[in-house]
């Protein structure tokens, strides 16, 4: 399937309205993005409140491409988007098509295994935005210098996690994660998280993924009288750490533990990099504008495929360069910034290429905190104290650290 | 608590002191009320209700007519200055924020955050004159003391757009850092402060020449204080030109630039939050909003000290004294 669908074709009316509010110079540069999004066959949320939407990560890119526009009508730069959506056999074919068309900045929602392969197949001379993929491995020793990392890694929402235990006072962990290699993936991320900031692990529990009924009619039943029988008996411990990436188990875990405690990590208090309700920072105009463009709330894919087009945009502003490389090289560059509604600019690290930025911790309805938190130092920021530092990365391709 | 015009007030008003007392009015954006605070005294006088998360504040060169930006009722309220009576609305467009008055009272040119426009309102027809296409996020506005041009800073797009008042159209765009939050020219017009809350600096736009030029940007360093939390927001120059008072958001203080020489050389601390300033009209003082503890703290100018804080409402916005009254 590459096609735009019927919601695509409304965003392309919005943005030829857009363009039409200010009649652009003659002879105007244009840079145009694209976002490749990659759908892996997948089971339903355990909520219906996190249905997917078709239009996911498409939305906040057409928002990006707005703003962009409105700045770009000022300049002369005439900002375009275009989007494709294909399943993971098809993404190398999406790839040559895009590119065929000339796209050399493209956001890309996919899996580590599938980013790497467009890596490749996309060659030195495009510039990939990784929006989705969590690896930390993608910012270590399988980077690429022509991927940067717009998404933040597991490590640094399990650092942003650890880091608000540890203000709390809550050093002893109950680390609970499932059976998939990408929740053992996570429970690594936190055991690393403890050590770095000095909290204990005092048990690890593994769930495992056998199926299950959770959304049948009697699944929570089931789930009331499990959830306490395997949780029952754990070390003394201070909070749950929830590491399920495959969302199985982890929101039944705080209403049904042997031992009631506050659960961190993938239910109770979440690591997001935005959610719909966040307000602070001039968010609310965000909010509204993604809102009025999408008909829902704004999800975390959304707001990460913004800052890609967003990202792309600022560069070629202040640069008026449209090529990848050139606005590769700023993006990396200590002039760029970027204000993102969360209190403080981000920025890319020049090691990795991964953008730093605060984390959310959402409890579902409010921002109850945000990482960094007090006290966590850095010599250089302090967004440095979330994921893997300049000496902690093993990735070479970016050159050593500016 | 609602007050009208307390009985301190009423007695202080009676007497003859040899400076004038000018009110202070300061908005509080979730307490949805106007604070009266007497300038001599620095005792509220009142309180009186103001609309939906009143921001923007300004008025009248006669000190008679009080506008409030009430930018969840997307419109802009009047008040009478002397019974706090709301008289009538503006049209203002969605989302009105900052604003920046005619130096004859009339129009007010009006930042739409949601919409990308400056709305440009008649005072006294209450009409619309025109809506004018801007960058995303439109936030601070500022017209130069000939009102030859507005400035209106759009928070997205990072620009100053400079508004030739007698056609709205934009003559000239100039590109600052991230997150443009208020635009302020000197007295004298030939310099334009614009802070940028996010990008940590304040850029000085040479007005003199053909076009606007950017000069320089200064930067803010506090020990102690993370650099991310100076974020300049309320930028105010004495009539002399000599002195720029910035407010730095979250650092809980305000920065003492030398003009002259484009350095910072104090931070006074203030309030939590401090947003928005204003001078007395013999600009001995300057009054501060501080969002986050919920006062007001008011400098000497000459000291540059600060001498006192007031508690407000809940999470004062922005803040406008009254010039001096015909006795």
């Amino acid at each position: 399937m590459f096609s735009l669908g019927p919601q695509a074709a409304r965003y392309g009316a919005a943005m030829l309205s857009a363009m039409l509010l200010t009649a652009l110079p003659a002879g105007a540069m244009e840079v145009g993005a694209a976002v490749l999004r990659i759908d892996y066959p997948s089971l339903a949320p355990i909520s219906r409140y996190e249905l997917v939407p078709d239009d996911l990560g498409f939305a906040g890119a057409t928002l990006a491409n707005e703003d962009n526009q409105t700045t770009g009508a000022f300049l002369g730069i005439d900002f375009t988007a275009e989007y494709a959506a294909v399943p993971p056999e098809e993404a190398s074919d999406a790839l040559a098509r895009l590119m065929e068309a000339g796209h050399d900045k493209i956001a890309v929602l996919a899996r580590a295994p599938e980013l790497l392969a467009l890596s490749e197949q996309a060659g030195e001379g495009a510039l990939l935005l990784n929006v989705s993929a969590a690896e930390d491995a993608l910012r270590s020793e399988q980077c690429r210098a022509n991927v940067v990392h717009v998404a933040p890694s597991r490590a640094m929402r399990a650092d942003a996690v650890a880091q608000f235990a540890i203000w709390k006072k809550w050093p002893r962990w109950f680390l609970i994660h499932g059976s998939n290699p990408e929740d053992r993936a996570l429970a690594a991320a936190f055991e690393a998280a403890a050590a770095k900031f000095g909290g204990k692990i005092v048990e690890t529990r593994e769930f495992e993924d056998t199926g299950g009924s959770r959304r049948t009619d009697t699944g929570h039943v089931l789930v009331q009288r499990q959830i306490p029988v395997f949780t029952q008996g754990a070390e003394e411990h201070d909070v749950v750490i929830a590491a399920d990436a495959s969302d199985v188990f982890a929101p039944y875990l705080p209403f049904h533990l042997w031992t009631p405690r506050p659960v961190l990590g993938a239910a109770g208090l979440r690591p997001v990099t935005f959610h719909g309700a966040h307000e602070a920072w001039g968010a609310t105009q965000f909010q509204r504008r993604f809102e009025a463009l999408s008909g829902r709330y704004v999800r975390e894919e959304d707001y990460q495929t913004w800052l890609a087009l967003r990202i792309i945009g600022e560069a070629a502003i202040r640069t008026n360069e449209a090529g990848a490389a050139a606005l590769r090289d700023y993006m990396l560059g200590s002039a760029f910034e970027l204000a993102a509604f969360k209190g403080q600019k981000v920025t890319f690290r020049s090691w990795n290429g991964q953008l730093r930025q605060p984390i959310l911790l959402y409890d579902g309805r409010i921002t109850a905190s945000v990482s960094p938190q007090d006290g966590f130092l850095h010599q250089r920021s302090t967004l440095d104290t979330l994921g893997l530092d300049a000496g902690e990365s093993k990735c070479t391709a970016f050159g050593p650290p500016k | 608590m609602i007050l009208k015009a307390s009985l301190p007030a009423l007695l202080f008003a009676l007497g003859t002191g040899a400076a004038q007392a000018n009110k202070v009015f300061v908005t509080n954006e979730k307490g949805n009320t106007v604070t009266v605070l007497d300038s001599e005294s620095w005792e509220v006088t009142a309180e009186f209700e103001a609309g939906n998360r009143p921001r923007g504040i300004t008025i009248s060169p006669d000190g008679k007519l009080l506008y409030v930006a009430a930018s969840d009722d997307d419109t802009v309220r009047v008040f009478d200055t002397e019974s706090y009576e709301e008289l009538y609305t503006l049209p203002s467009g969605p989302d009105p924020e900052q604003f920046a008055l005619h130096p004859t009272g009339n129009p007010l040119y009006i930042a739409n955050e949601d919409d990308n426009l400056v709305t440009v309102t008649d005072t006294e027809s209450r009409t619309i004159k025109a809506e004018i296409p801007v960058g995303v996020e439109p936030e601070g506005m500022g017209i130069n003391p000939e009102a030859t041009f507005m400035v209106n800073t759009s928070e997205t797009t990072n620009m100053a757009h400079f508004i030739d008042t007698s056609d709205y159209k934009i003559k000239h765009n100039i590109l600052v850092d991230q997150r443009p939050r208020y635009a302020q020219f000197t007295a004298d017009g030939k310099t334009l402060y614009v802070s940028s809350e996010i990008g940590g600096t304040v850029s000085v736009i040479d007005m003199t020449g053909p076009e606007p030029v950017t000069r320089t940007k200064i930067g803010f360093e506090v020990s102690g204080v993370l650099p991310e939390w100076l974020q300049p927001v309320g930028v105010k120059v004495t009539s002399d030109g000599k002195w720029v008072f910035v407010a730095l958001g979250p650092a809980n203080r305000v920065a003492v630039i030398d003009a002259q020489s484009d350095e910072v050389v104090d931070y006074i601390l203030v309030g939590q939050r401090v947003w928005q300033m204003a001078f007395t009209p013999d600009e001995k003082y300057l009054v501060t909003t501080n969002g986050n503890s919920n006062d007001v703290t008011v400098i000497d100018v000459h000291k540059q000290k600060a001498i006192r804080s007031v508690q407000v409402g809940q999470q004062p916005w922005g803040v406008v004294v009254q010039p001096d009254m015909a006795q």
